[in-house]
C-alpha cells in the first residue's frame, strides 16, 4: 500500500505506540507525550504503578450495582470506565490480553465479584513473571470453577482444567492439533490438580455475591508418583505450572500471542523467536519481552503501522478517547460494554475459554455496519469535548484546498493514515459537496473517514 | 418445475454428548459407565429395543416417526482432535489433516454464485462469521437483529444519506490493493453494504402466527432465518449456532435444558415453515464438533470423539444411519467410541441432493 505519509515522524511514532499498547490518544495528548523521547514512554508504559484510581469512589457512586458486582454484566462498568478512562493504558491492555488468552467466561462464573477479581490480577501479574500470572490464576476460584476443578477429585479426575492449561494457557498447539505434550500429560496434569478448587463454589445466590476463596483440599488430591513431561514425582499443580511456565514451547507459544496482540496478525517467527528468547532468559518475565517488543525497529516499521485490524475494544475506547467522550460515569457510560458486543467482544464474557478469534475475524458485515454506526455517531457527536476541540485544531491549520482539509482532519484524529485510494475518493466527495457550511463539510469528512476501511485499522 | 432447497445448519458448539442424546438403554455397560448420568425411564424416549432419545427430544421423536428426521450414528472422522477448536476447525473445513481457513460452506456458495452477484446467499445469525461460511471472494451476511440492521439510519435528509452511502459505497469497492484494506476486509464492507438495504426490509412482509419464545437464543434466530427465507431472496445457506454443550459438570442440567431450548425452537420453526410453505425445501443439518467420554466424571462428561449429527426435513429419508457405536473397551478409542461414518460423507450428500452443486 502507498501511504502519502513517507516521513514517519516522531508523533506518528508516539501515536502508534499508544494505539497498540493502550487505546490511543487525542491530538493534545500526544502533543504533550512529544516533550518525551520514545524510549521514556515506553518505559511508562512498561512501569505503571499499581493502585486503587482516584476516581474509585465517583465510579461506585454512579454504578453502585457494579460494587461487589451480583454478576458479570452488574461488573461491566468497573471495567469499560478504566478501559475508558485510566491514564496507565497498558496496565488495562495487558488486562485485556490477558483475559482473552487466560480466558475465563460470565455466562457461567456468573459472579460479578470474582471477575473484576480476575480482571485485577491480570493488572497485579500481568506484565511479570508468567510463572507468577500462572500460579495465581491457577489458584484463582473463578478459573478453579470456571474449568470445573471443583469437581476433579482424587478417584475422578476431571481433564477440563489440565488440558486447557497445556493447550491454551501455556504450551499450545501446533496447527494440526498437536502439543509438545502427550494425552498422556493431560491426564497426569488433571491428576496433579486434584484437590483444587473455589471455596464456596458458586450457586445462583439470591442475596448478592459472596466472596470465592482457593481451597486446596488435600484428602481429595492425588498423592501418587506421576511422570509429567518426562519427568517423574508426586506433582502438584504448583509443579506442573512451573514445569511449564518455563518450558520452550510455553516461550513460543505466549510470545507468539503477544505478538499477534500488539504487533501483527501475522506470525512472524524470525521476531516472535526473539522474543522467545528473551522470555527463556529472563524467567518468563513479560515485561523484559515486551520492552524489547515495543522498541524494536520492526514495532516501528511501515510493515506493522495501521496494519493491524482494530478490536472492538481498540475502536470503541479509542474513540471515546479520542473524543474524550466521558466527563464522569454517567448512565451513558454504560453502554459502553453493549458497544463492543455488538461488535463481537463482550468484555468479561469471551465466547469460550479459547477467548476471542482477533484479527480479520473480529470483522463480518453485521460487526462493520455497527462500527461505522458507532464511530460515525460518536464523531458527530458535539456534545464531546474532544470532538469540539477536533474541530478547532483542524480550523487552526492551512485549508486552502480539500487536500489540506483531509490532511488537517487526519492530524487532529491523532495522526491517522488512509490509503491514497480512499484519499482521492474522499476529496471528490468534497468536491461535490460544495454548497454546504464549513462545520457541516467538517463533521460529514469526519464521519466519512471514521466509516473507512482504513479506520478498522491501527 | 425442481424447487431449489435451502440449508440451515444448526452447530452444537462445545461438544454434544452422543451417549445422552440418543441413550443405549439397553447397555449394561452405558449404565457401567455413567452411575451417575445414565438416562432411563423417563428419561428417555425409545426409539426401538435398544437405543432412544433424550426425553427432551420430543419434537425430534416426532419427527422420526413421521420419517423426516435422519439420524448420523457415530459420526466423526479418522485421527480424533479432542480441541475445541481444532476440532471445529475440521469439521468447519472439512480438513483432518492441514490447517485451512476455507469453510466448506464458504466453497459452495462461491459455486453457487461464483460472481458473488447476491450478497445474501449465505446469511448468519449471531456474531462472528462461523469459519465454514468463509472464503475470499464470498460476502455472508452476519446479522444480530434484523430490524435495526443497516448503515447510518439515523442520518435525516435522504439526500445526504444518498450521497454518503455512495461515496462509502465507491471507497469499500473490492479492489486488489496491497496491504491494507485487505481484499477481505472491502468484501466484506461490499457484501455489508448490499446486503443491509436487502435485509432490513425482510421481516416488514413477514406474517406468521407462530409465536418463538423471547427467552430461548436458538428460537429467536431461528425466527430471524424464517424471516428472510420467507422474503426468498436467494438465501440458500441459514447458519445459527446454539450451545454451550460443554458439560464437563452440571450435565444433566444443562444437558437437557439445550435440547429442550431446541426442541422447542424446532417446533416453532417448522410451524413456521409450513406456514410460509417452505416446509419442502428447507433441511435442517444439526452437528457438533466431538461427542464426550463414554465414562462420566461424577457430575459431567469430558472431551470425546465421534458423534451424533441430523438431517431434518420433509424431502429427508429418515431413519436411523451408520451404526451404534459399540461400548465395550475393546471396541473404545482411548476412552471414546469409534466413528464408523465420515462426516465428509454426509457433507457430499448435502451438497449434491440440497445445494445442486
Amino acid at each position: 500500500m502507498m501511504t502519502t505519509n513517507i516521513n514517519l515522524g516522531k508523533k506518528n511514532l508516539i501515536a502508534h505506540l499508544l494505539r497498540r499498547a493502550g487505546f490511543g490518544c487525542s491530538y493534545d495528548q500526544i502533543e504533550q507525550f512529544s516533550t518525551m523521547e520514545y524510549d521514556e514512554i515506553v518505559d511508562e508504559l512498561l512501569n505503571p504503578e499499581y493502585s486503587l484510581p482516584e476516581d474509585q469512589d465517583l465510579l461506585e457512586r454512579y454504578f453502585i450495582a457494579s460494587v461487589e458486582a451480583r454478576t458479570a454484566r452488574h461488573a461491566d462498568p468497573q471495567w469499560t470506565w478504566r478501559l475508558a478512562k485510566s491514564k496507565k493504558q497498558l496496565e488495562e491492555k495487558i488486562a485485556l490480553f490477558w483475559h482473552g488468552l487466560l480466558a475465563v467466561g460470565g455466562v457461567k462464573l456468573d459472579h460479578g465479584l470474582a471477575m473484576l477479581e480476575e480482571i485485577d490480577l491480570f493488572r497485579k501479574y500481568g506484565l511479570g513473571k508468567f510463572n507468577d500470572l500462572l500460579l495465581n490464576i491457577s489458584k484463582d476460584p473463578g478459573m478453579m470453577y470456571w474449568l470445573d476443578n471443583q469437581n476433579s477429585h482424587k478417584n475422578a479426575p476431571n481433564e477440563n482444567y489440565g488440558r486447557e492449561l497445556l493447550e491454551l494457557f501455556s504450551m499450545g498447539i501446533d496447527e494440526n492439533g498437536e502439543g509438545a505434550y502427550s494425552e498422556e500429560d493431560v491426564k497426569v496434569a488433571a491428576k496433579a490438580f486434584t484437590g483444587w478448587a473455589s471455596k464456596p463454589t458458586p450457586p445462583p445466590f439470591l442475596l448478592g455475591p459472596f466472596k470465592m476463596e482457593f481451597n486446596f483440599d488435600e484428602l481429595d488430591h492425588d498423592n501418587s508418583e506421576k511422570t509429567f513431561l518426562g519427568k517423574t514425582g508426586n506433582f502438584n499443580g504448583e509443579d506442573i505450572v512451573e514445569m511449564v511456565s518455563l518450558h520452550p514451547s510455553t516461550a513460543k507459544f505466549i510470545c507468539k500471542r503477544l505478538y499477534l496482540f500488539f504487533v501483527s496478525e501475522e506470525e512472524n517467527w524470525e521476531e516472535i523467536n526473539i522474543l522467545a528468547d528473551i522470555y527463556l532468559k529472563n524467567e518468563g518475565n513479560i515485561r523484559i519481552v515486551l520492552e524489547s517488543l515495543f522498541k524494536s525497529d520492526h514495532f516501528k516499521s511501515k510493515e506493522i503501522i495501521f496494519k493491524k485490524v482494530k478490536s472492538p475494544s481498540d475502536l470503541v475506547f479509542g474513540i471515546s478517547r479520542m473524543v474524550d467522550r466521558f466527563q464522569v460515569p454517567d448512565l451513558d457510560s454504560a453502554e459502553l460494554a453493549t458497544n463492543t458486543f455488538l461488535m463481537g467482544q463482550l468484555l468479561l464474557n469471551p465466547p469460550s475459554v479459547e477467548g476471542w478469534h482477533e484479527g480479520e475475524e473480529w470483522i463480518d458485515s453485521g460487526s462493520l455496519i455497527e462500527r461505522i454506526n458507532y464511530a460515525s455517531d460518536e464523531i458527530t457527536n458535539l456534545n464531546s469535548p474532544g470532538v469540539k476541540r477536533i474541530i478547532e485544531i483542524i480550523y487552526s491549520k492551512k485549508l486552502d484546498s480539500n487536500e489540506d482539509f483531509v490532511n488537517a482532519s487526519l492530524e487532529a484524529l491523532g495522526y491517522l493514515e488512509i490509503s491514497d485510494r480512499t484519499r482521492e475518493i474522499i476529496k471528490e466527495h468534497l468536491n461535490k459537496n460544495n454548497n454546504i457550511s464549513e462545520e457541516n463539510k467538517i463533521i460529514d469528512l469526519l464521519k466519512i473517514i471514521v466509516s473507512t476501511p482504513d479506520f478498522q485499522y491501527c | 418445475m425442481k424447487k431449489e432447497k435451502n440449508l440451515v445448519v444448526i452447530q452444537l458448539s462445545g461438544g454434544n454428548d452422543y451417549l445422552n442424546t440418543i441413550v443405549p438403554y439397553e447397555s449394561g455397560l452405558y449404565y457401567d459407565y455413567r452411575p451417575n448420568m445414565g438416562l432411563k425411564n423417563e428419561s428417555i424416549i425409545p426409539i426401538d429395543d435398544k437405543i432412544a432419545f433424550n426425553s427432551n427430544m420430543d419434537i425430534f421423536k416426532n419427527s422420526y416417526d413421521a420419517d423426516n428426521l435422519a439420524v448420523m450414528m457415530g459420526i466423526g472422522y479418522p485421527d480424533p482432535n479432542r480441541s475445541h477448536f481444532r476440532s471445529m476447525d475440521i469439521w468447519h473445513t472439512a480438513e483432518p489433516y492441514e490447517s485451512s481457513s476455507i469453510g466448506w460452506l464458504g466453497k459452495t456458495i462461491k459455486n453457487l454464485d461464483p460472481s458473488g452477484s447476491n450478497p445474501i446467499t449465505a446469511v448468519n445469525f449471531g456474531k462472528g462469521l462461523p469459519r465454514a461460511l468463509a472464503c475470499p471472494g464470498v460476502s455472508v451476511a452476519s446479522v444480530g437483529a434484523l430490524e435495526s440492521y443497516g448503515l447510518y439510519t439515523g442520518v435525516s435528509g435522504s439526500k445526504n444519506r444518498d450521497i454518503l452511502l455512495d461515496t462509502i459505497d465507491r471507497i469499500y469497492q473490492p479492489m486488489n490493493l496491497e496491504g491494507m484494506p485487505s481484499i477481505r476486509l472491502l468484501e466484506t464492507g461490499r457484501g455489508a453494504l448490499d446486503g443491509a438495504d436487502i435485509l432490513s426490509e425482510a421481516p416488514k412482509n413477514y406474517n406468521s402466527s407462530v409465536e418463538y419464545p423471547e427467552d430461548n437464543p436458538i428460537a429467536q434466530s431461528l425466527k430471524g432465518i424464517a424471516q428472510v427465507a420467507s422474503a426468498r431472496l436467494g438465501t440458500r445457506v441459514f447458519y445459527a449456532s446454539h450451545g454451550s454443550f460443554d458439560t464437563h459438570t452440571d450435565e444433566l442440567k444443562n444437558h437437557s435444558l439445550l435440547w429442550k431450548q431446541l426442541s422447542t425452537a424446532i417446533d416453532c420453526f417448522q410451524k413456521d415453515l409450513k406456514e410460509q410453505k417452505l416446509d419442502d425445501e428447507t433441511v435442517i443439518w444439526i452437528f457438533s464438533e466431538f461427542g464426550r467420554r463414554i465414562a462420566d466424571n461424577g457430575t459431567g462428561t469430558d472431551h470425546g470423539s465421534g458423534g451424533v449429527a441430523f438431517l431434518l426435513g420433509n424431502s429427508v429419508k429418515g431413519g436411523l444411519y451408520g451404526e451404534y457405536p459399540n461400548l465395550d473397551p475393546a471396541a473404545q478409542l482411548e476412552g471414546d467410541i469409534k466413528f464408523n461414518t465420515d462426516f465428509r460423507n454426509l457433507y457430499s450428500t448435502i451438497l449434491e441432493d440440497i445445494l445442486d452443486v
